[in-house]
């Protein structure tokens, strides 16, 4: 049957069985029967034929779509319509084939690393190399290694199964091919440090330029970067530069520390010094203004009567001060010969 | 005789049968086919999907994929313009778009990978080795790169190398059109139209690798050198400022001192001549007051004080000793 020769990798293989041969099972069903078989009379043996031509009828014919998918129906081979997720009818003996596609179900492809247990094939690269397929050239002529996903669903089941042989290896292809058109204009340490998000949205603008330029049915709905390192021998002088960065930083904050231990404290200070010659200066004035103003009463007391003012402030300190002193000579204007016995040394001698 | 109707029957439908499968065949939406006769191609190839029909038993079906069809180079190694090895590994699209001629000149898919290998290998040869790297590696010409702290030379713009996009003259897509066009134009003869052509990887040859590493290596080195060189540096301003600072936050605390203590004494001062200095009496005055306040302080208990009795205070005990007398 020429219907039946589709071609040699149809990705949705499992949900493509042709219909049973018919003369086989025939053959098979009457030779299993015959022998059982009452008379085994012509009339019998047709309606038996008739039955089971019937039973084969039906079972070509229903067929079920999953809810997640719909189904393609092409009629000796010629693509009619779509079908959704449900119990259909098909005509049958391989007149109309139906190849379901699953529109609805998120997929995945991821590029450098793979999920162990994936079902889909096609999620990660078939021969696993991942390490091949991380590497990258980066715009300063340096490497990277790029590990990514990419999330798609096909769009158009009709444009998906009949216009690229290989959609899902094709955006494969693009994938890879994009991001390292992406990478390479960007310098390692966009690539590694401060790029990401802009990688990201930039690989998912190009990514979907190419694949409907490429009509593959499929839509790229995100692209997301995973591990990014610089290659293995080169990741201990990254690290490096890391350790510095913190360590400028360190003898930066040592530095601060240092300053602020200090400057705040001769702020204070200097406001201290300066509060205290504020109070310096009050005191002084009032000091001042006391003392004029203790000066000025007595000098106008004075005014009335100077000669007994002086007098009486002369006795008055005499008194106060003459009773403290221990030594006290007293000579006469005739009497001057006292002096020469006078002890000057003693009296400085008791000293303490 | 009601058996032998029967088994015609059944003879003359198996006949039927094959007679008519032999003569229908279906065309899938996604072939063409070519319809030989003893291998010999008739009629124009069929590009419709659906059923037809062939002369029996004659006749065969070619079926050719009408897709888009894919072609995976393998990764070769090959030399740049600036003798640098690379791995290049191309993908590219093609259709067929003449299938006699597909088929006069190909027969099956497998011949013509193996032609699309030798001319898209040969043409991507060429065209790496008149480009250099940085062609096929990047793409927009003008692109300027945004800077991190690693690369941000705004203080030391001694190191023009790292964090800057080596400049291009043409980028990867030109070299990509570059290769399309010559390739295109070979594979026409085969029926095949080549849709396009892209670089898929790019990478450096095994041998290439520890050099491009050990640069890497040492742009690194150069970059934390700066920051620990720049820590320092800024650390040492910092302490310069410290001791800036704090010199002029002392000094200014003892300007402001002398200043204030200035003013005070000068108030002071005025306030007193104010008072002294009324007239020549009031000078005397306090000339006389300010030495009897300070007679307590000169005269303490130790001092020997020699009194004449014709001092004023004991001017009196000299008279009245001559009363006595």
């Amino acid at each position: 049957m020429v219907a039946n020769n589709a071609p040699p990798k149809d990705p949705w293989q499992m949900n493509n069985k042709g219909p049973p041969d018919l003369n086989e099972i025939l053959e098979q069903v009457t030779k299993r029967i015959n022998p059982f078989l009452p008379g085994g009379g012509p009339k019998q043996f047709t309606f038996i034929l008739l039955f089971l031509l019937s039973v084969a009828m039906v079972w070509t014919s229903i067929f079920t779509v999953p809810s997640d998918s719909v189904a393609v129906i092409q009629r000796f081979g010629k693509y009619v319509h779509e079908l959704p997720p449900g119990l259909h009818f098909k005509f049958p003996f391989g007149i109309d084939t139906a190849k379901t596609v699953p529109v609805k179900r998120q997929l995945k492809q991821e590029f450098g690393f793979n999920t162990p247990g994936a079902t889909d094939e096609f999620q990660s690269s078939l021969n696993y190399d991942s390490l091949r397929e991380t590497q990258m050239v980066t715009g300063d002529l340096n490497a990277a290694l790029v590990e990514w996903v990419v999330q798609y669903r096909v769009s158009d089941p009709a444009k998906y199964l009949f216009e690229v042989r290989e959609p899902r290896d094709t955006l494969r292809y693009v994938s890879e091919s994009v991001m390292r058109e992406v990478v390479g204009d960007r310098t390692v340490d966009e690539v590694i440090t401060i790029g990401r998000q802009e990688i990201e949205s930039e690989a998912l603008l190009k990514m979907q330029a190419l694949s409907s330029k490429y009509v593959m049915g499929i839509s790229i709905d995100q692209v997301q970067l995973k591990n990014i390192n610089p290659p293995k021998p080169v990741q201990e002088s990254f690290n490096e530069v890391n350790q510095a960065q913190q360590e400028k930083e360190k003898l930066i904050n040592e530095a601060r520390r240092d300053y602020n231990s200090v400057i705040p404290l001769a702020m204070g200070e200097k406001d201290q010094r300066i509060r205290e010659a504020d109070g310096y200066r009050i005191k002084r004035i009032n000091e001042a203004e006391g003392d004029a103003a203790r000066f000025r009463a007595l000098f106008a007391e004075y005014v009335n009567a100077p000669e007994v003012t002086k007098r009486r402030i002369y006795i008055e300190t005499m008194q106060a001060v003459l009773p403290n002193v221990q030594t006290k000579i007293i000579i006469d204007e005739q009497t001057s010969s006292i002096l020469p016995f006078l002890n000057l040394n003693a009296s400085q001698g008791e000293k303490p | 005789m009601n058996t032998n109707k029967v088994v015609i029957a059944i003879v003359f439908i198996a006949a039927l049968g094959v007679i008519l499968k032999e003569a229908l065949y279906t065309v899938s939406e996604v072939e063409q086919v070519i319809i030989t006769q003893f291998g010999k191609p008739i009629g124009e190839p069929v590009i419709d999907a659906g059923l037809n029909i062939k002369i029996p038993f004659v006749q065969d079906v070619n079926a050719i994929d009408k897709r888009v069809l894919e072609w995976d180079g393998a990764p070769s190694d090959m030399p740049t313009k600036d003798k640098l090895y690379i791995s290049v590994d191309l993908f590219a699209r093609w259709q067929i778009v003449d299938p006699l001629q597909y088929f006069l000149r190909l027969r099956d898919e497998r011949s013509a990978q193996s032609r699309l290998d030798d001319i898209l290998g040969s043409e991507t040869r060429n065209a790496v080795a008149k480009h250099e790297l940085i062609e096929i590696i990047r793409t927009t010409k003008n692109r300027v790169p945004t800077q991190s702290a690693a690369t941000d030379n705004a203080d030391a713009d001694a190191d023009l190398t790292i964090g800057v996009l080596v400049p291009i003259q043409k980028g990867r897509k030109l070299v990509e059109q570059e290769i399309f066009s010559a390739a295109a134009k070979k594979v026409q003869v085969f029926g095949i139209k080549l849709l396009d052509i892209r670089f898929k990887r790019i990478n450096y040859n095994e041998s290439v690798r520890p050099k491009i590493y050990e640069r890497m290596v040492s742009e690194r080195r150069q970059i934390a050198e700066r920051f620990l060189s720049e820590g320092k540096g800024e650390a040492a301003r910092i302490r310069g400022d410290r001791k800036r600072d704090l010199n002029k936050i002392q000094s200014e605390a003892y300007q402001r001192v002398e200043e204030i203590r200035g003013l005070a004494d000068a108030k002071a001062a005025e306030i007193y001549a104010q008072a002294y200095n009324q007239n020549q009496q009031s000078v005397q005055l306090y000339e006389f007051t300010r030495t009897m306040q300070s007679y307590p302080s000169i005269i303490s208990g130790n001092t020997t004080l020699v009194l004449s009795t014709q001092s004023d205070l004991l001017k009196f005990l000299k008279d009245s000793e001559l009363e006595v007398k």
